[in-house]
């Protein structure tokens, strides 16, 4: 079994997950924090790029908020199909709980777009393959939101909003291959194009070290999220009894 | 090292760092004070004292 697996059936235990995320969550929490201070240290001590002059450092903010926003979504995905197929509470829980740490990701990647495509393009906003599909994400997370805010019963709900959010994947390619599939103002790949970064070897540093803040802050608040929904239904579970 | 160098794209360049601080923070603090609520709801008599129900 991959390790993968291992920790995925350790921690599907809830007992389990609540004692390992218990401290893991603080220990990716620090270290967000230091990939970020660092990364922003080095982020803003870059030089001008060539063309893009200084707004190259608005990418050390972007990039990482548009590449959480889809592996966000991966993980609610992936959460909401192990939900539907083993119907585990757990796993809804963890859906739940990564559906607005994504939002808030794909809407600060949208907003810090647009004060890069504004001095960049000369427009703050155009309905582009790349951010008209970024978008789609958004109204797909809200959606999800929405729906599983929508129904009195948890079950059902999570059962509803995990069937939309499986349906929602097929967006994920779609953002990632837009600059590829159709002609676009925004960039195309750069950072992990087939063949080596395109970028300048002197932004990969901090843009590296933003990601890993990203990706490790996202880690440790998806966990706690994923604990405040266990409290929350153990809460409501006492309250079903005491009321009995 | 010329750190914090935005010229006349600083209009840009700052609201989205603002921006990103802001959304991080926010989602953190939210997280953290959404977590101790919940907890407490959960384990109204002993959670002040120590963290229980892991």
């Amino acid at each position: 079994m991959s390790l993968v697996a291992t920790l995925a059936s350790g921690l599907s235990n809830p007992a389990r997950f609540m004692s390992v995320s218990r401290w893991l969550a603080p220990v990716l929490g620090a270290g967000a924090a230091l990939a970020l201070l660092a990364g922003l240290a080095l982020g803003l001590g870059v030089p001008d790029d060539y063309q893009q002059g200084p707004t190259v450092k608005i990418m050390f903010v972007h990039v990482p908020a548009a590449i959480m926003s889809m592996t966000a979504y991966a993980c609610l995905a992936g959460a909401s199909f192990f939900g539907l197929i083993f119907r585990h509470a757990l796993a809804y829980a963890a859906a739940k709980a990564a559906a607005p740490l994504g939002a808030a990701f794909t809407a600060l990647a949208l907003a810090t777009g647009s004060l890069w495509g504004r001095p960049m393009w000369g427009t703050f906003w155009v309905w582009d393959a790349r951010l008209t599909s970024e978008l789609v994400l958004l109204l797909l997370y809200i959606g999800y939101l929405a729906l599983h805010a929508a129904m009195d019963d948890d079950e059902k709900g999570a059962r509803a909003a995990a069937i939309l959010a499986l349906i929602g994947v097929v967006n994920l390619p779609i953002i990632h291959f837009s600059v590829e599939w159709w002609n676009s103002l925004h960039q195309g790949e750069t950072i992990f194009a087939a063949g080596g970064s395109k970028a300048a070897p002197v932004y990969l540093a901090p843009l590296g070290l933003m990601m890993l803040g990203f990706l490790l802050l996202f880690g440790a608040l998806w966990l706690v999220r994923t604990r405040t929904e266990v409290w929350r239904r153990r809460a409501a579970a006492q309250a079903l009894r005491a009321a009995r | 090292m010329d750190l914090l160098h935005a010229g006349k794209y600083a209009i840009y360049i700052y609201p989205a760092y603002g921006l990103t601080a802001l959304v991080l923070i926010g989602m953190t603090l939210q997280t953290l004070i959404a977590a101790q609520r919940a907890r407490l709801k959960a384990n109204p008599d002993k959670a002040r004292g120590e963290e229980i129900g892991d």
